[in-house]
């Protein structure tokens, strides 16, 4: 019994750190209908770009952290720009394929800037683990999972009530008709990208806290996915329930089968879930079911 | 300029070579690939083995994403399952190499039927998530599943032979090879002129008015998943047989995306642009790292900066050729061959 309360409290903490991920890809998928296969790489470097600033630049945490959001963002809009601004009206397979070619080339300028090696942070926390009752949870873990639920709900409340997020709710739901209502459509797919690099970003720093950095970091990415198809692709409340299932499911799994197949369950489980799921309702739990016409 | 181009049946205007001078520049291409093996070294010729397995799986892939718009991330795991099929066929059973070969293909097709069936319910992105899955669970299974397919020190294949005559070098598996390759290429460009292939490329235009024309949606995607999938598996039984080993590391999730890499680079949808886009995307990393090798020992400082390029050169072909050239290598050669068509014309 405490192994599973152990489990599902990493799960949990786990799955909050998924959630802010997933939130950068669904941001981007609300807003512009893309599938971004570079959520990954956006989070590695986001935590390339934290290791640059606190160590090899020397500043303090907060402005790192904040450095960090300003350089994501900045590169969100580029790639925005430069890439997939082209792309507009074209098939999926297109963009599928650009934003893989995208990952692989931020992958490889992340090897070369900043080599193979594995990098830590110095530690920025107190080490003393957490404990509740039973429970031992690595403070990393921990505090991660509290910057990554603040991240959310700084995210929740600006799509909530922020000008810009009201534009973007609107751009979402009704291109044609948020552009009559004076919205900039253009300008919010730009503010869609770089949120989403800003929260994939954090996302990399709080990941490459817990276990160190390379730049193979980025297939964590792949993870997203059944977290964002569990909740629905455009489902923003999707993405942070999916992120906790997710979280707890490859924690559970992993605990309990690990022994019986020699490991990797954890990085399966949460695929063989979303067969499942897709199975059962092939728009996710939470999406918005698509009703064609000719 | 190549005139007198006129057709008088039907017939004529859908054959495969439709004039003269196609039939003549195809029978010189065939000569030259009959006569390559007898001027070429061995790495030539391992390089243009391999360069056949792609093309036959890139060819595979392109009937299903390309002609039937299903996008596939899993298609490296379907090489995978015909890989494994047929060296545990040849271990376990002693099958020659000439059964080996179509069951490893209807082995990939029977997997690639069940990863197909979610696409009764589903499509596009939903569907192309649903193919990353089964990549990730069939590299799991090639992993984990070691009392059968041996883990991650895989499974060591003895050379192929037929009728007692035993395949061992290069040069001679260039001679299943090859053949194998025309004969799958030619399948492909003959299936887009049945009702079948019709119907994968109806689906893909517009799937509900596929099916208002009466196209079984289910049914006709299943077939593109498997026709799809037995290429994979002949092409997985090939390159089994060439590198003599099979590992869990040839086909990660890498490997899949360097499939759709070539069909997008060659073309979405055309049998040709799979060929150029397999051609490409094999020889172009291989030319990058030999001419990167040069810098060996030179400094090694720079070599860990050069390294990564080929990740990034991957990379940005991608992206570059959707930017710039969406419809890829078949159509640069489309225009190219205008060119000399109307020479000394402009149009």
């Amino acid at each position: 019994m405490d192994i599973l309360a152990q489990l599902i409290v990493s799960g949990i903490a786990v799955g909050g750190v998924y959630a802010l991920i997933a939130l950068g890809f669904v941001v981007i998928y609300k807003a512009t209908s893309i599938i971004n296969f570079a959520t990954g790489e956006f989070m590695m470097i986001g935590a390339y770009f934290f290791y640059t600033f606190l160590v090899m630049v020397g500043m303090p945490p907060i402005p790192s952290f904040l450095m960090v959001m300003l350089c994501s963002a900045m590169l969100g809009l580029f790639i925005e720009r430069a890439i997939l601004r082209h792309m507009l009206g074209q098939p999926t397979i297109s963009i599928v394929m650009v934003t893989i070619g995208l990952s692989s080339i931020l992958m490889g300028l992340a090897e070369m800037i900043w080599s193979t090696d594995f990098k830590n942070f110095p530690p920025l926390f107190p080490r003393a683990p957490i404990i509740l009752g039973d429970i031992i949870i690595r403070s990393n873990l921990f505090w991660g999972f509290i910057v990554a639920m603040l991240a959310v709900a700084a995210f929740a409340l600006l799509f909530k009530y922020a000008k810009v997020g009201v534009a973007m709710r609107a751009t979402a739901g009704d291109q044609m008709a948020a552009f009559s209502m004076g919205i900039n459509v253009r300008t919010m797919f730009t503010v869609a990208w770089s949120l989403g690099a800003i929260a994939a970003a954090l996302g990399g720093v709080i990941i490459g806290n817990i276990g160190g950095i390379q730049p193979t970091l980025g297939n964590i990415g792949l993870k997203i996915f059944p977290v964002v198809i569990l909740g629905g692709l455009d489902s923003i409340a999707g993405a942070v329930v999916g992120g906790f299932i997710v979280g707890l499911v490859e924690n559970i799994a992993g605990g309990y089968l690990d022994p019986y197949v020699g490991g990797g369950v954890k990085d399966l489980a949460p695929f063989v879930v979303l067969v499942l799921i897709l199975l059962i309702k092939p728009y996710g739990l939470f999406g918005k079911e698509d009703i064609e016409r000719l | 300029m190549r005139i007198g181009d006129y057709k008088e049946s039907y017939s004529a205007d859908e054959a495969v070579f439709r004039t003269g001078t196609v039939r003549v520049w195809m029978l010189l291409l065939f000569v030259a690939m009959a006569v390559f093996p007898f001027w070429a070294g061995p790495y030539l010729l391992y390089m243009a083995n391999l360069t056949g397995v792609a093309i036959i799986a890139a060819v595979g892939l392109n009937i299903l994403t390309g002609a039937a718009g299903q996008i596939s991330l899993g298609h490296a795991a379907f090489v995978g399952i015909g890989a494994y099929t047929a060296a545990i066929l040849t271990t376990r059973l002693g099958l020659p190499f000439l059964i080996c070969l179509p069951l490893s293909g209807i082995s990939a097709a029977f997997f690639g039927m069940i990863v197909g069936a979610p696409s009764m319910r589903m499509k596009g992105l939903y569907l192309c998530i649903a193919t990353l899955a089964a990549q990730m669970i069939f590299e799991f299974i090639f992993v984990h599943w070691t009392s059968v397919t041996g883990g991650i020190r895989g499974i060591n294949v003895p050379t192929a032979s037929i009728f007692g005559i035993s395949f061992d070098t290069e040069f001679k598996m260039y001679f299943i090879t090859v053949p194998i390759m025309v004969i799958a290429v030619s399948a492909a460009r003959n299936l887009f002129r049945t009702r079948v292939g019709r119907a994968f490329i109806a689906i893909r235009d517009r799937d509900i008015s596929a099916e208002l024309m009466g196209i079984n949606l289910f049914q006709y995607k299943l077939y593109a998943f498997a026709t799809s999938s037995f290429f994979a598996g002949v092409a997985g039984c090939l390159q089994v047989y060439i590198l003599k080993i099979v590992t869990p590391e040839h086909f990660p999730l890498h490997e899949s995306v360097r499939y759709l890499a070539m069909i997008i680079v060659g073309g979405l949808g055309s049998v040709l642009g799979s060929i150029f886009g397999a051609i490409f995307m094999t020889c172009v990393p291989e030319a990058l790292q030999s001419l990167l090798s040069l810098f060996q020992g030179i400094d090694d400082k720079i070599m860990s900066y050069l390294y990564p390029l080929q990740t990034v050169v991957f990379g940005m072909l991608i992206v570059v050729f959707l930017v710039f050239e969406p419809h890829g290598l078949a159509e640069m050669w489309r225009r190219l061959k205008d060119y000399f068509r109307l020479w000394p014309f402009e149009h």
